[in-house]
């Protein structure tokens, strides 16, 4: 899972409904059978699609992902990119890149802040399959 | 062939031998391919967009999102042999197990579009493990609709078991809050006929369902 999905993803459990700690799922709990794995896969860059998607990325939890992550490099505010073809953009442009598209969880478990279920990940697929009595 | 959703749940049908079948028969990728192509077609998408493909399988669909347009997707699936297939195949989209019938786990205004093919039909099947096709109906186009940002499109090829199958499908996406209605190809063709629902999310002046 891209670190761009972690910044989209919620806990979808019954008790959570719209409650805003569900979002983002935590990365800060690991368990020692399933350690947390990051691996860089190369995307093709594609400026575009990051100034589309840039307004949609929430900040703060995305500073809180990274955080948890092992990353304290981001800059504490959103850049803002109004030219994508502009050059002196070009650079912040490949960091996010990396950083969104790049970045895979292999492997590790996100926790839910508000009810504390755990999603497991696996060969970088999240498991959101929930048993019965968790279904909204 | 039976039609497989009558036979058993997703994630029993399609077991490790049929995702492989499933996946490699030519036939079935011409299909998939150009049902996917008719519904971007549909859905007339700028380039670059953020798009979530229900029902990805092993990422036939995602495959063609990432070569036209430069799309970027994330792909939901019940079945894990399929989304093991989509891993081999080694596609561009992030891969989630999941229950579209327990709701997309995204939060409001994720993504650009919606595509899905030869998947929400399932949503109506009551089996012993989720009862109640209409809950589920219910929670999947809720949850679609937050997930959409607002104006964004919806492309569902889906194969209906009979008219009541299609009615509340319908009805379950506009109670969500979706606009639009059913597009058919090949009306007149038994074997051929294709059913997509094409949504907007919010009050977008097209016809109403
Ligand atoms: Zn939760």
């Amino acid at each position: 899972m891209k670190i761009l999905t972690a910044n989209f993803v919620q806990c979808t459990v019954k008790a959570c409904g719209s409650s805003p700690d569900c979002f983002p799922l935590h990365f800060d709990q690991q368990t020692p059978d399933l350690p947390l794995e990051l691996a860089h896969e190369d995307v093709d860059f594609s400026p575009e699609f990051i100034c589309n998607v840039l307004p949609r990325i929430e900040w703060p939890a995305l500073l809180t992902t990274a955080r948890e992550l092992g990353n304290t490099q981001l800059p504490p505010a959103k850049p803002e990119i109004e030219n994508p073809s502009a050059p002196e953009n070009e650079q912040l442009l490949r960091d996010l890149h990396t950083l969104l598209l790049e970045t895979q969880i292999i492997q590790g478990s996100m926790r839910c802040a508000n009810c504390g279920h755990i999603y497991f990940i696996r060969d970088s697929i999240p498991n959101f399959l929930l048993p019965g009595h968790l279904v909204q | 062939m039976s039609r497989p959703e009558i036979s058993a749940p997703p994630e029993v049908f399609y077991s490790d031998i049929e995702s492989k079948k499933y996946t490699s028969s030519s036939r079935i990728q011409h299909i998939q391919a150009s049902m996917t192509l008719r519904a971007l077609d549909v859905l007339a998408l700028p380039p670059h967009q953020h798009i979530l493909d229900i029902g990805c399988g092993s990422g036939l669909s995602g495959e063609i999102l990432s070569q036209e347009g430069g799309h970027v997707w994330v792909g939901m699936d019940i079945s894990p042999s399929m989304l093991a297939v989509a891993l081999d195949r080694d596609v561009e989209g992030d891969l989630f197990l999941a229950d579209m019938g327990n709701g997309v786990p995204f939060r409001a205004g994720t993504f650009d579009a919606v595509i899905s093919i030869s998947a929400i039909q399932w949503l109506c099947n009551a089996d012993s493990s989720n009862a109640d096709p209409r809950k589920r109906l219910a929670r999947f186009f809720d949850s679609l609709y937050a997930a959409l940002k607002r104006g964004g499109k919806v492309a569902c090829q889906f194969y209906p078991r009979d008219e009541s199958q299609t009615e509340s499908i319908l009805n379950a996406a506009k109670s969500a809050g979706f606009s639009g209605g059913l597009v058919i190809d090949d009306e007149e063709s038994k074997k051929n006929k294709k059913y997509y629902l094409i949504l907007t999310a919010g009050n977008v002046n097209s016809n109403d369902i």
